[in-house]
């Protein structure tokens, strides 16, 4: 057990110090897979981020409720004791037909066409709030208010907040796919890496297998470095995506204040950070192995 | 004890060049043999066939009783531990230095590294490379890398040593200090084979000499 261990130590150190002795080429390695692995890291931050902005800028789910125009206020009062009653409806406010027409009067634009109107053609209406989660449920709900007596019209736009999840969710669909091509990227790269260096340590490997070298004993170097090279491209890549995020900040900044988002946004979470190391690494151990596998066999 | 038995050993390369041909030859534990004949009489294969570096086509091969033609390749790095050799090319590796040359076959066996670097100065002792374990072996003159061979081939303390061509490239006098170092092996127990050309060599020592031509021994 003590031997086993020993020798993953002098493994991960020799590996370290052969990484460390050509500095140039391992810094251009790492920074191969750093790029690739910081594509879909980048569309995955961009992502969450675009979430939270949507979740902060999407207003409460609104239901507009316009009643009949023979309507009277014996009609207002039962349907807002209705209303006060439901559980979903945070708040609504009752906008009479004769505010809402001085409402239209005041706009420059319809001030013509208003005033060419003999008489107010707009019904009395609820503006309702719903609670943020309760949008799953405003369809019912608005259909429950139309058959309400004296309730004419009941409109609820969803179609924005629909749009955007769905916009989201393709976001989402193309990053997974984009985190999985270069995935695959990261793990040719790590393979023809390692290919490379055992045609460059062929002498070592032939003396070591003459000198009684198990098989593990020599494909071990070559999965430390494919495991190391993982691990450097993951580290490289949150720091490319955390240079980018810093340079970008001030615009960040910005947009997250226009939206009054706060300071509680952020690029990603530790876990985040510790998954991308270690799903790269897994990658750079995954590429080694295939190649030792496919390479080693061809040397007597 | 045998140390090493062929029986009708026969090796086929592929391509159809017949190296050996029906060899029978029994190394009691602890002997010294010299191996000669003209070059390509089929020395090199005969000793690479002992560490299981060639495999025979015909015949058994006995190392120690196992039978190392037929050895599962997970089992061969074990057989190679306890068998030192030193190559007819050498294969030192030129970038590291004597020392780490030396721990080479250590660290492979997984030595821990304080009694290994023990052993390694032992072994670059008991060939007079002490002085030199920092250098590399392209500063080292022929005789030297020779010796830093057998260091790396001893270090291991194995039960049997083979060199093939150990002082093909040395004065006479070089190649007498050499196989005075394997005789000291081959004094304290060690079994010791060697391949040589040098009939003068040979005939000083007049050790047990077997000697091979066109793949046939007539000993």
């Amino acid at each position: 057990m003590t031997a086993w261990l020993r020798q993953h130590r002098a493994g991960l150190i020799g590996t370290l110090s052969r990484l460390l002795r050509s500095p140039l080429a391992t810094g251009l390695n790492v920074l191969v897979i750093g790029t690739a692995l910081a594509l879909p890291l980048g569309a995955y931050v961009t992502l969450s981020y675009l979430q939270q902005l949507a979740r902060a800028s999407v207003v409460d789910p609104e239901i507009s409720v316009f009643l009949d125009l023979d309507a009277g206020s014996a009609d207002v009062d039962r349907i807002s004791t209705e209303l006060k009653q439901s559980s979903e409806i945070r708040s609504f406010r009752f906008v009479p037909r004769d505010k809402a027409f001085a409402d239209l009067r005041r706009n420059e634009s319809l001030g013509e066409v208003v005033a060419s109107l003999s008489q107010n053609p707009l019904p009395d209406a609820f503006i309702v709030t719903l609670h943020r989660d309760a949008a799953e449920s405003a369809a019912t709900l608005a259909k429950h208010l139309k058959a309400l007596p004296k309730v004419a019209h009941v409109q609820y736009d969803a179609a924005w907040a629909k749009r955007m999840r769905g916009l989201i969710d393709l976001g989402r669909a193309a990053t997974v796919v984009l985190g999985v091509l270069l995935g695959l990227a990261l793990v040719a790269v790590i393979f023809n890496t390692i290919r490379l260096q055992i045609l460059t340590q062929r002498e070592e490997i032939e003396v070591s297998r003459l000198v009684g070298a198990t098989e593990s004993f020599i494909r071990r170097p070559f999965l430390y470095l494919g495991a190391l090279l993982g691990l450097g491209g993951g580290l490289m890549a949150l720091a490319l995506i955390g240079t980018i995020g810093l340079y970008l900040a001030q615009k960040v900044a910005a947009v997250v204040s226009l939206y009054s988002l706060g300071a509680d946004f952020v690029f990603f979470t530790p876990e985040d950070a510790i998954a991308v190391v270690v799903f790269a690494s897994v990658l750079g151990l995954a590429g080694a192995w295939l190649s030792v596998s496919r390479h080693l066999h061809s040397t007597p | 004890m045998a140390s090493i038995s062929f029986s009708n050993v026969t090796k086929r390369y592929p391509g159809g060049h017949e190296a050996l041909h029906d060899i029978n030859l029994v190394i009691e534990s602890g002997e010294m043999v010299f191996f000669t004949g003209h070059s390509g009489a089929g020395k090199s294969t005969l000793l690479k066939l002992i560490p299981a570096i060639e495999r025979p086509s015909l015949g058994t091969v006995l190392v120690n009783g196992q039978n190392v033609g037929r050895m599962r390749p997970a089992a061969v790095p074990f057989l190679r531990r306890s068998i030192g050799v030193v190559f007819q090319d050498q294969r030192l590796l030129n970038d590291r230095n004597v020392f780490d040359n030396v721990m080479l076959p250590l660290a492979a066996a997984g030595h821990p590294p304080r009694d290994a670097a023990k052993r390694v100065r032992a072994a670059l002792a008991k060939v007079g490379l002490l002085e030199r374990e920092r250098a590399f072996p392209m500063t080292l003159s022929g005789g030297e890398q020779q010796r830093l061979c057998i260091a790396r081939a001893v270090v291991g303390r194995p039960s049997i040593l083979i060199a093939d061509e150990p002082t093909a490239s040395l004065d006479t006098d070089y190649a007498e200090r050499i196989i005075e170092i394997f005789r000291d092996f081959n004094q304290v127990g060690v079994t010791v084979l060697i391949s040589t050309h040098d009939r003068g060599l040979v005939a000083r020592y007049a050790p047990r000499t077997i000697m091979l031509r066109e793949g046939e021994v007539i000993e």
